[in-house]
């Protein structure tokens, strides 16, 4: 196959990325997209396999990695649960960003492979994006790995301090940036795996600050970081493919940190930073909340207010996905439907670990997507629901975020829970949410907790309306 | 003419024709930019900066209900740097390039394949229920 031929086909397998990921912009269209980026990466592959002069043993080493690499992610992706998909996430950008780094390793110890130079003497522009590479890969790998172990719970989801903390990633960052310099200069081996060590302990310093509920823009953040190590490769290698492919990861992962800030009404330095909220999950005991008093209730309370009502609107948080109650709370939709009452479900974006998370899981619990919400579309239609279920959401349904300017959450973009007739809270303890601050709510007269595990407590709903 | 004087007048017709090449470079660099050629840099950086845009459009296209299975189609695809190490492990000579680039298709192969899956599985489960 000619040089020429080749390039051809790694543009064809871009185009088909491209389209691959305009096939997301509706779901029926999406399928066919995802087809697309799969016909994309055959050409990319068959094209490679293609070139000319590869030795015996590569074909079969070739043929063998993507056996075992193929066989294993099959594996995983067919048995992983869908509330596991944010730590699968994380494990596999980590992924990308290890392959970043061996690449680069490769390209380093074979430079004639991809005609930029002999080894001992690669040209500087190569050697540069070489480097930009390996670093950028590296940071991916190591932080991709603790935010997979805080979303697994392998580490607790608490950020971690320490003194100094900022100026010594400053500090490592400098020097980092001074060993790609010397590594630039020299080309020499040694220099090139102490800047590996270094990224990978920086990525890894970077991550461990910032808490379990951020995650999701730490999620998003490494997906573009994994994409610019694939440009900083595809520069190296002079790869088209690599180059459009990279940019369009980067700028995905980019936009998507960026909504995910906007929801949260923070700045991507000051999630970066880290050290926000305290990521109570709500295991702990009821809080004392002076003489306010709260007025509680059973399943059978609710199941009654909600049968009476002809608009119901079904607001998700993380605390379904972590008591898996998606399908107790279809059900209890699809109950609620037979008796004529009107549902809808709320989503708000930074619901969940990982963007787009509730919406996936009410997807698994056959929730037809034309019946799920986004808090734009929705937040005007709280005024006219007579039940609000708030089902594991907390500080996204927070008032304070628009009266109280001292909160923490000032200025959030909430759902307007507070508007409708009643609140249904079903919530384990008093504790408060991520940003460890009470949410009034709580107390209104026409708010009612419903204490209990989320996805018992809609059972017995289930149960209650039946009867 | 002697041999010999055949000899020195072709040395000086070569020495002449060098100086002549010689010459007719400098012209050449001094007729500039027209002629030059443009650095493969340059070209790759013109098309990684369109694919940004084209990124940036796209993905503010995508609705917000997908943002997990664009996450799960982005990482497949960013596992693109197979090809990479496929050249590495194909075209390598040196046995430390073989084996950095085998572990590399691995590890790609493993994020390509499960990536496709798992957003494929996603994307299922949004298909229009018929009841």
């Amino acid at each position: 196959m000619s040089a020429s031929l080749t390039s051809l086909a790694y543009l064809v397998a871009a185009v088909l990325f491209i389209l691959a990921l305009r096939g997301l912009s509706h779901p029926e269209t999406s399928r066919r997209g995802n087809m697309m980026g799969m016909a994309g990466m055959a050409i990319a592959i068959i094209a490679t396999l293609a070139h000319a002069n590869m030795s015996g043993w590569g074909y079969a080493l070739i043929v063998l990695g993507i056996l075992i690499g193929g066989g294993t992610g099959t594996f995983i992706a067919l048995r992983i649960q869908m509330t596991a998909l944010p730590q699968l996430v994380a494990a596999f950008h980590s992924l990308v960003g290890l392959a970043a780094v061996f690449v680069a390793a490769s390209a380093l110890n074979a430079p004639e492979a991809f005609g930029i130079g002999t080894a001992g003497d690669i040209h500087t522009q190569s050697l540069i994006e070489m480097s930009i590479g390996l670093a950028i890969g590296a940071i991916t790998f190591s932080g991709s790995v603790i935010a997979f172990a805080k979303l697994q719970a392998l580490m607790k989801g608490a950020p971690i301090m320490f003194p100094y903390q900022h100026p010594l990633n400053a500090a490592l960052g400098v020097l980092l940036l001074v060993l790609i310099i010397t590594f630039v200069a020299t080309g020499l081996q040694p220099v090139f795996w102490l800047i590996a060590i270094l990224a990978i302990a920086l990525g890894f310093l970077l991550i461990i600050p910032i808490g379990g509920a951020d995650m999701p823009v730490v999620v998003s953040m490494l997906n573009s970081y994994s994409g610019w190590a694939a440009c900083g490769i595809g520069f190296t290698i002079q790869n088209l493919a690599l180059i459009i492919t990279g940019a369009l990861v980067g700028a995905s992962g980019a936009i998507l940190s960026y909504i995910m800030c906007k929801g949260m009404n923070r700045s991507i330095f000051n999630v970066l930073l880290g050290g926000f909220g305290t990521d109570s999950g709500g295991a702990g005991p009821a809080a004392v909340h002076g003489d306010r008093t709260v007025r509680s209730g059973n399943a059978e309370d609710a199941a009654f207010i909600m049968k009476n009502a002809s608009k119901v609107i079904l607001v998700p948080g993380y605390g379904m996905a972590v008591a898996q109650a998606q399908h107790a709370l279809r059900e209890m939709a699809d109950t609620l439907k037979k008796d004529g009452v009107e549902v809808k479900y709320a989503i708000h974006p930074v619901a969940g670990r990982m963007p787009g998370h509730m919406n996936v899981l009410l997807a698994e619990a056959n929730v037809p997507y034309d019946e799920v919400f986004e808090l734009e579309q929705i937040n005007h239609e709280f005024s006219t629901a007579d039940v609000v279920y708030v089902i594991g959401a907390n500080d996204v349904t927070n008032p304070a975020a628009k009266t109280d300017p001292k909160s923490p959450i000032y200025g959030m973009p909430i759902l307007e829970v507070d508007k409708a007739k009643t609140v249904l809270f079903v919530k384990r303890s008093m504790a408060s949410g991520y940003a460890g601050v009470d949410n009034e709510l709580f107390f209104r007269p026409n708010t009612m907790m419903l204490f209990g595990d989320a996805k018992k407590v809609t059972e017995q709903i289930v149960k209650a309306l039946a009867s | 003419m002697t041999p010999s004087q055949l000899a020195d007048q072709a040395e000086t017709l070569a020495h002449n024709a060098n100086s002549f090449a010689l010459q007719a470079r400098e012209l050449a660099n001094a007729a500039g930019p027209v002629a030059e050629a443009v650095e493969p840099f340059v070209f790759l950086l013109a098309v990684f900066l369109m694919a940004c845009f084209v990124g940036y459009y796209v993905v503010w296209n995508v609705t917000p209900a997908l943002h997990s299975p664009l996450m799960g189609v982005t990482n497949a695809i960013s596992s693109v740097i197979v090809v990479g190490a496929m050249l590495a492990t194909g075209l390598a000579v040196s046995g430390w390039a073989m084996g950095f680039g085998f572990i590399a298709v691995t590890l790609a192969s493993v994020n390509i394949f499960g990536g496709f899956v798992v957003t494929q599985r996603m994307l299922q489960m949004f298909q229009k229920k018929k009841n």
